[in-house]
């Protein structure tokens, strides 16, 4: 390999390093500064999963680069993240909408408005109404008291 | 030029899991808390992975794997438990 490759390659590496860390930091920062649940989720499951990204691909690159051999310990790593962070994502909003719904949860809760329902006459599609069903009067008695088969 | 990425790296990671704790104690609901706990798992992943590129060793892969894999269960166990009251039903 020539010198001008390698340096090549060690500049990148660098750089994904410092943008991966960056990106990080970026999102945390964002999960503790952003005023509600529903924003806060934004920053933790875009930025800071595009960083650990960054920064698992810097390592890819290094590691032949360095004598070692290319492993995909990494590419299973990055695959496995990318899967797992909008599942836990939309697990965590679950979960807040159907504690803000049962009224069984702390005051603070309350003082964020959450957005609309898509369409008129359904309801989030959490609580088990279908899209084209038509509004029924127990989606009403869902947002009261806690749940009967819980 | 890596040893100097790798220095602004570590501190921009070891900041944003100070972030992430301050934000774990701040609450101010539980499901703050489980995303403030699931962000922390991932930015410990980078940490490990920083950690294996600066001491040139490829041991910590399985760890990060590890990480990445225990903190995703556990942040569905715990959600599952806010939604139902209990996790395997």
């Amino acid at each position: 390999m020539t010198p001008i490759l390698s340096t090549a390659l060690d500049a990148l590496v660098a750089f994904l390093i410092v943008l991966g860390g960056l990106f990080a930091l970026i999102g945390s920062w964002g999960l503790a500064k952003l005023p509600a649940l529903m924003t806060r989720l934004h920053g933790p499951t875009k930025a800071t999963t595009l960083g650990v990204g960054a920064i698992l691909v810097a390592s890819m690159v290094w590691f032949p680069l360095h004598g070692g051999s290319f492993s995909s310990h990494e590419l299973l790593i990055t695959l496995f993240l990318f899967l797992s962070a909008p599942i836990s994502a939309n697990m965590i909003a679950k979960a807040y909408i159907h504690r803000r719904f049962r009224r069984c949860s702390a005051p603070e809760d309350v003082e964020s408005d959450l957005p609309a329902p898509p369409g008129r006459g359904t309801d989030w599609a959490t609580f088990g109404q279908h899209a084209d069903a038509p509004a029924d009067p127990s989606v009403s008695q869902n947002l009261q008291g806690p749940r009967q088969d819980a | 030029m890596i040893a100097i990425a790798l220095k602004i790296a570590l501190g921009c990671v070891s900041l944003a899991m100070l972030l992430n704790l301050w934000s774990l104690l701040k609450g101010p609901t539980a499901p703050d808390r489980i995303l403030a706990l699931d962000t922390m798992a991932i930015n410990a992943i980078a940490f490990i992975m920083l950690f294996g590129i600066q001491g040139e060793t490829s041991v910590f892969f399985e760890a990060a794997l590890l990480m990445a894999m225990v903190g995703f269960v556990g942040t569905v166990a715990y959600t599952k438990f806010l939604l139902r009251g209990d996790i395997v039903e």
